[in-house]
């Protein structure tokens, strides 16, 4: 909380220090996360990285197969809207969620990654 | 005082005989579903219907023939000749292959029931699953299911109350299966494919509600809504495969989740139920070939894209809210906001140049015509002409809908009170439905199971409060000691304080309030307030074992409570309305939407009639022609024939090419020698036409022959509507034009009209002909069936070139040479 107080001081009229203040309070806000939630985290940047460099690939080599490049765009962001679903239902914060046991959830986010490979494998062609 | 346990046991063996109760009322609900459907089965024959029905059989039939992999991959030559269809990528493959299923199953299993018996009956089936897909649908937002009245005493008071709530709510749920609009497309024989679609449908809604609830009311696990978001992405796949109408669905719910963003019902629960369904429910679209990148790529489907992204937005900013202090926060959306404003507007001008370079800026000609009402009459006249695509007339909602159609204003309201993620879509639900059958009489049949939840939802409140009324006046009317009574009460709150959970209308008492809410009825202000002032009267009898708990006190005064007489008279009268409504449901099955159109009778003085014309004529066809010979009809008749009579046809209902029935329009349009040219360079050899004036069957093809012409006239310009109008009207008699009385359609219906009964009189059309002697010199006829329904004509082959005949006494020198150019001039067709 102190640490917050002495940003706020510290933060000028420029809108660049308030930026910079911005991204400092995030990223401590951050830090205080538990770490299974940061890997969550770190999973959904993956799959969403790789979706665009599919994108940027598409973009330099046409899209002849179109269906091969939905499916793996898909299939990306599909696994990252799952596992941010894992990330609601996981985190402790959530009281909706608290009766909720997380191995339930891990077991859903599989199966529902189940299903949603094997529809891409069905469509890659 | 009641011993807690017994009242426990008590009520848990109330919730066992509630359960099975309910399940034994859900068995007859499919029951009744089933049987009502079957009036066309018992009042003619076990036959397919119409027209459509005839494909869907037809490709069935290939598909148990051949398997499904030649089903995918079929390219169909013997319709659309020359050009062909490709079935596997063009058709929804639901209804067929879950017929299919079931066929291969039951003969599986050693029952030998033939494909038609099981597409046939197939319908009927799924009505009986839509209906029990309604009540779990209802369940969400009538917040049922909770066992009320767990207190000791009146247990004959308490039985009835549950057994009439019970039942009435499971009786009005099966409301669906009962409504005519949707038993018109789901008899016994129709077999569309928008009998397994409203089944898709209402699943896919449950399952959605389901995925987005978090209230479960067995608690005891909330089961991962993930899960269920899943199953609804697959059901959303099955709703895909079966019918065109699966955009309703794509785009309501991101309307849904739009209505709950703006209006701060936004929670992760949503989210959960919303995201993985558009990712996977645009997977699952792209994969049936119907729909192909089409999910991606049409405007249909961009609203859950634009919402996708949208729920996405509000999800990170929620997020960041939690983990930053406000001050920040106010620094971080003012950062967001100035960015966000740039890149949706790069992305918005992007997206505007892609949608607007095409024509219908990304829109089907089937969705635009459903959102501006106009536009099919204006460009695309063969969607405009298709009766099912009229809007309905007003009289046709109270026939169709009947009873529901007052009762769903009612359950809209019921919906408010409380408002949760359920209700709010429910209520979504039923104004776009409504709006959308105002604009096409065919999507009455989405309109049903909305009006069903919605009455359903009003009437179960109802009774709520009409049984409740009596229950609580009943042991006054016994005369037990108020401290039971107020047991009862107090029991009945405690056990009903469970299910609270919304803020209600405010009723003004004088005491403080607390924090305890009810839902009490949503009649008008006057009787609450009438209401309260008995409720207080009566408290005031029994105040002496009011003060063990305030709780009940302040419950009890909450309590609406209507008069024993006027509540059982209230039941009475709704139990009468419920069988009005039964009465007028079992009538129209069986009178107005049980005729296979395949099959007509009438009624005379002398007994029924039988027109059995149309099997009849694709019977001749079938036995008296060449396999491989093409018979041209107008489009309506193209999927009869090509089932029934096993023959190639020209153009179908599939209606995919308007070129194709232009041209064939033309050619009914246009005298003989030019409509004989048309078809000799398509390869026809028989042309069919249908014919009512000698029964008086309306609906004929000179009635169609003004779409004809349009058609024609749309694609051909030499097609001109005026010509075969005589004062804005399409005429036969002899007030008709010349173009009219020459046009290939009028010769053939009415050549040798005249013998019949020697004036020719057009029963439909109520005049006598124009033209009655005449002679056909191009075609000629092969078969008129018993009634002179379906007339068969066969194009005469061409007249070889006569050069010997026209001799004349000429130079011998010069006659080679002249007689050669005369010939040439010569036409060599007459």
């Amino acid at each position: 909380m102190l640490m917050f107080r002495e940003l706020e001081f510290k933060m000028a009229k420029s809108s660049t220090s308030d930026a910079q203040a911005l991204f400092r309070s995030l990223r401590s806000a951050y830090a205080a996360t538990p770490t299974n939630l940061k890997i969550i985290d770190l999973y959904v940047v993956y799959a969403i990285t790789t979706a665009v460099i599919q994108v940027v690939y598409m973009g330099i080599v046409g899209s002849f197969p179109f269906n091969s490049f939905l499916a793996g765009v898909l299939s990306c962001l599909g696994t990252a809207v799952l596992a941010v679903c894992l990330r609601i239902q996981v985190n402790k914060e959530n009281k909706e969620f608290k009766d909720l046991p997380p191995e339930r959830a891990f077991a859903d986010f599989v199966l529902c990654n189940l299903v949603l490979h094997l529809v891409v494998m069905n469509f890659l062609g | 005082m009641v011993d807690p346990s017994e009242a426990k046991g008590e009520g848990s063996l109330r919730k066992a005989f509630g359960g099975v109760l309910g399940f034994f009322i859900l068995l007859l609900i499919g029951t009744l579903a089933f049987s009502i459907r079957l009036f066309s089965v018992i009042k003619y024959e076990s036959v397919i219907h119409e027209f459509d029905p005839y494909f869907n059989y037809r490709v069935t039939q290939f598909l148990t023939k051949n398997g499904i992999y030649d089903f995918w991959n079929w390219f169909d030559d013997r319709t659309w000749y020359p050009l062909g269809r490709v079935i596997g990528g063009t058709v929804y493959p639901g209804l067929t292959l879950t017929a299919g299923s079931i066929w291969w199953l039951l003969n599986n299993l050693n029952i030998p029931l033939s494909v038609e018996t099981v597409c046939v009956f197939t319908a009927p089936i799924f009505s009986a699953n839509a209906a029990w897909a309604t009540y779990l649908l209802t369940k969400a937002p009538a917040h049922l299911f909770e066992v009320k009245g767990t207190g000791a005493g009146l247990t004959a008071a308490v039985l009835l109350a549950m057994v009439i709530l019970f039942l009435l709510v499971f009786l009005l749920i099966s409301d669906n299966q009962n409504v005519p609009s949707y038993i018109s497309r789901s008899v016994a024989g129709s077999y569309d494919n928008e009998a397994v679609a409203i089944f898709a449908l209402i699943f896919t809604f449950y399952l959605y509600i389901k995925s987005s609830d978090l209230k479960n009311y067995t608690q005891t696990l909330n089961t991962g809504s993930l899960f269920y978001a899943t199953l609804n992405a697959l059901s959303y796949f099955y709703m895909v495969c079966s019918w065109g109408g699966y955009t309703f669905i794509i785009n309501l719910i991101p309307m849904h989740v739009l209505l709950c963003i703006v209006t701060g019902r936004y929670s992760s629960r949503l989210y959960i139920a919303y995201a993985p369904l558009v990712v996977f429910g645009t997977l699952l679209a792209s994969l049936v070939p119907v729909v192909g990148f089409n999910a991606v790529m049409t405007s249909e489907h961009f609203a859950s894209f634009l919402v996708f992204i949208i729920i996405h937005v509000v999800a990170l900013v929620y997020y960041i809210k939690g983990i930053l202090s406000p001050k920040m926060f106010k620094v971080a959306m003012t950062l967001i906001v100035t960015i966000g404003i740039a890149v949706c507007g790069a992305v918005l001008a992007i997206l505007i140049a892609l949608v607007a370079s095409s024509p219908t800026k990304g829109w089907s000609g089937r969705s635009l015509s459903l959102l501006d009402p106009t536009y099919a009459s204006k460009y695309i006249p063969i969607i405009a002409s298709v009766s099912e695509h009229q809007p309905p007339t007003w009289p046709s909602y109270f026939m169709d809908i009947n009873v529901l159609a007052f009762l769903v204003p009612a359950g809209i309201v019921a919906c408010f009170l409380p408002l949760s993620d359920a209700s709010s879509f429910v209520i979504l639900y039923i104004t776009t439905s409504v709006y959308f059958s105002g604009v096409m009489v065919r999507l009455m049949l989405v309109l049903a199971p909305a009006a069903c939840i919605m009455s359903g939802i009003a009437l179960s409140e109802a009774f709520d409060v009409f049984t409740r009324s009596i229950k609580f006046q009943l042991p006054k009317l016994f005369e037990t000691p108020p401290s039971d009574v107020w047991q009862l009460i107090g029991d009945t709150n405690n056990g009903t304080q469970d299910e609270l959970a919304k803020v209600d209308s405010k009723i003004p008492t004088e005491k403080s309030e607390t924090t305890v809410k009810e839902r009490p009825s949503k009649k008008n202000r006057k009787k609450e307030k009438e209401i309260l002032e008995k409720g207080k009267e009566i408290k005031e009898k029994g105040k002496e074992n009011v003060e063990k708990v305030s709780d009940k006190r302040q419950n009890a005064k909450k309590l609406l409570v209507l008069p024993l007489e006027a509540s059982a008279v209230a039941i009475l009268l709704l139990i009468i309305l419920g069988a009005f409504y039964v009465v007028h449901c079992v009538w129209a099955a069986a009178e107005a939407y049980s005729a296979p159109s395949i099959v007509l009778t009438s009624h005379s003085h002398d007994g029924l009639h039988v027109f059995d014309d149309f099997r009849e004529a694709y019977a001749w066809l079938k036995h008296n022609t060449d396999v491989d010979d093409k018979v041209a009809s107008w489009w309506d008749y193209g999927y009869q024939t090509t089932a029934m009579a096993n023959r190639t046809v020209i153009v179908d209902n599939n209606t995919w090419n308007n070129t194709h029935i232009a041209t064939v329009g033309t050619a009914m349009s246009s005298p003989e020698k030019p409509a004989w040219e048309i078809f000799n360079s398509l390869d026809v050899k028989y042309v069919l036409v249908v014919f009512g004036g000698f029964v008086g069957y309306p609906s004929d093809d000179i009635n169609k022959f003004l779409w004809m012409v349009r058609i024609g006239g749309g694609v051909f310009p030499h097609i001109r509507e005026p010509d075969y109008l005589r004062d804005g009207q399409y005429r036969i008699d002899a007030q008709a034009t010349p173009t009219m009385l020459n046009c290939l359609m009028y010769k053939l219906s009415y050549y040798r009209f005249v013998e019949t009964d020697g004036k020719g009189f057009d029963r439909v059309r109520r005049t006598e002909i124009g033209k009655k002697h005449f002679k056909l010199t191009h075609f000629e006829e092969v078969f008129t069936t018993h009634h002179w329904m379906v007339r068969i004509y066969k194009l005469k082959p061409p007249k070889n070139m006569t050069r010997g005949k026209s001799k004349k006494k000429i130079n011998p020198k010069t006659r080679t040479k002249i007689s050669y150019q005369k010939n040439r001039n010569k036409n060599p067709w007459q």
